[in-house]
């Protein structure tokens, strides 16, 4: 029983952490709150979606600016769309790194862009791993659950 | 929102339940307002597209009823930015279209800039929503379409 205790004080910990430090905001509480036992795994599911669509979004961005001659609206309307998913999840800091970007690319600045991608990917794989610790200590949290459950 | 059982002030026939076509290019998005409104007791369609959304409202040139022959769709929410028909060209052809142009339309977007609001509202859509979306703006629209009187 105590370890459940400690597990639950530790997600709690944890996920404060990752709002208080912003890569979450407001709209992953959302999420959770649409997440019930007709999807237990909504929040899991959504995410996932968001990691795919993501990593797809930064392979075009760094194609893109490689190339001879660099088309900044598509550049830009790739980046629209990741600030938009990141958005839609609560992926604040992406979603902000995403801002400047879109203002290199209106600018049509070649530097401003590159260094605004690399931002961006940094801001991803930051938010990336802590999303999958907060996945793996629920999935212990509920796994201790069950085996309080089996214990009789 | 209330229980699906009670009766309603909605378009459609009392007891029947609201179908929402959505449009989203965004499979992020369209899997969060499909949840949305699925929470909101409403049957969801969605479509990556504005051809596709023509099409499942029967309203592309030659085709049939794909949607429309069995289930009437009472609502449309579409995302504005959309690469080839952007969701101001699809509220356009829907209300142009003798069939559907007493469907509301929705209109979500990601920025809030006052002349494609008012373009979006001039053109009959029925409500501008800012991205991302959240249960509130859901349960909002909701209420709104509830005193839609016919």
């Amino acid at each position: 029983m105590d370890g459940k205790v400690q597990l639950q004080k530790q997600l709690f910990d944890y996920t404060a952490s990752l709002f208080q430090e912003g890569f979450l905001d407001n709209q992953f509480n959302q999420l959770e709150q649409l997440q019930d036992e007709s999807n237990p795994d909504f929040v899991v599911e959504v995410v996932t979606l968001f990691f795919d669509d993501a990593e797809r979004i930064l392979n075009e961005l760094t194609t893109s600016l490689g190339q001879e001659k660099i088309d900044f609206k598509r550049l830009d309307a790739h980046v629209h769309q990741l600030k938009g998913s990141s958005s839609s999840i609560g992926a604040q800091r992406v979603h902000e790194a995403c801002i400047p970007f879109r203002n290199f690319c209106t600018e049509q600045n070649v530097e401003g862009c590159l260094k605004s991608l690399q931002q961006v990917k940094h801001e991803y794989s930051l938010v990336k791993s802590k999303l999958e610790t907060l996945f793996k200590m629920e999935e212990e949290l509920l796994a201790s659950s069950l085996a309080d459950l089996k214990v009789v | 929102m209330a229980s699906g059982s009670s009766s309603s002030n909605w378009v459609m026939e009392s007891g029947d339940i609201p179908h929402v076509l959505a449009v989203d290019d965004s499979l992020v998005d369209r899997k969060l307002v499909e949840k949305l409104l699925r929470n909101s007791c409403c049957k969801v369609t969605t479509a990556e597209n504005g051809p596709k959304a023509l099409e499942l409202l029967g309203l592309s040139s030659g085709e049939q009823n794909t949607l429309n022959g069995r289930s009437k769709v009472n609502l449309v929410i579409t995302d504005y930015c959309m690469p080839g028909m952007t969701g101001y060209e699809l509220l356009k052809k829907i209300k142009q279209s003798s069939v559907m142009k007493e469907v509301p339309v929705v209109i979500m977007s990601s920025e809030n800039i006052p002349t494609r609001v008012n373009k979006c509202l001039e053109e009959g859509a029925q409500m501008f929503i800012l991205k991302p979306l959240k249960q509130s703006d859901v349960k909002q629209l909701t209420c709104q379409l509830m005193n839609l009187g016919r």
